[in-house]
């Protein structure tokens, strides 16, 4: 199978984290901001992944379901994060970071 | 390391690149599918079928799609008048990720634990992974599903807002 060594793993997880990083820090659309968020989010799964197939005994499971349950909790976040900036969206017109700095409805 | 590892890294680094680089915010959405969807190819390289499948039903089918309509429902918001060379904000971040990436491969490439060596392919079926998940792992599944019940609510609920209240 893939003879890759794991460093390999970690180095493109951590470029894809600061990618992701750096999305969430420079960009003032708040939609590319949460993809930032998302793209971090992967960038640990695939982490989780690699450390649990490198592991000297992967029939624990335990990464794996780590990965499975991180899936869905950043589905659900997804979900919940949009919706705020689509009702945001409707309040203010706008989907920039600078238009959201009140907490007034 | 081998050529697919090389050619889906590279197709997932460009993919993300472009996610957060584009203009066009539709071009986004669609080059994070393809982020997404090479990720999902890395899980099934690494012999995680179960995950890789997960990630293209869940972020491939669903985020992704997700994302596509509140950039549609959000499309009068100004489609890009921001102006990333301006102002020190933009330098000040992308120096903060550079460090950051700078941390976390130093102290990947000095780190001991990366020089052990591949073990044997795990052959885990998906019978397995139902098991694992209906003994071992069966309250983190319920709390899941709670979760997930109360996000579908919660977020139905935040877009629905706006017109109970007119």
């Amino acid at each position: 199978m893939s003879g890759t060594p794991l460093v390999y793993y970690l180095l493109l997880a951590a470029l894809l984290f600061s990618i992701g990083l750096g999305a969430a820090l420079t960009r003032r659309n708040a939609i590319l901001v949460l993809i930032g968020i998302e793209l971090m989010l992967n960038a640990a799964n695939l982490n989780f992944i690699a450390f649990w197939r490198y592991s000297p005994n992967p029939e624990a499971l335990s990464g794996f379901m780590f990965v499975l349950f991180s899936i869905a909790v950043a589905a659900a976040e997804a979900a919940v994060g949009l919706a705020l900036i689509v009702s945001i969206y409707r309040h203010r017109r706008t989907t920039r970071l600078e238009g959201m700095s009140s907490l007034k409805g | 390391m081998s050529a697919v590892f090389i050619f889906l890294a590279g197709l997932l680094l460009a993919s993300s690149l472009a996610a957060v680089m584009f203009r066009r915010l539709v071009y986004t959405a669609l080059s994070l599918a393809v982020a997404f969807a090479s990720l999902a190819a890395l899980y099934l390289h690494l012999g995680a079928e179960f995950a890789g499948f997960a990630q293209v039903m869940v972020y491939v089918g669903a985020v992704a799609i997700l994302i596509v309509f509140a950039l549609l429902l959000t499309r009068n918001a100004g489609s890009d008048p921001e102006h990333p060379g301006h102002g020190g904000s933009w330098i000040t971040g992308a120096a903060i990720a550079v460090l950051v990436f700078g941390c976390l491969a130093f102290n990947i490439v000095t780190s001991s634990a990366c020089a052990r060596p591949m073990p044997n392919p795990p052959s885990i079926t998906t019978r397995q992974i139902g098991e694992s998940l209906m003994t071992r792992y069966v309250l983190p599944l319920e709390v899941l599903g709670l979760l997930l019940t109360a996000a579908a609510l919660g977020a139905a609920t935040l877009a629905l807002e706006d017109k109970r209240k007119s």
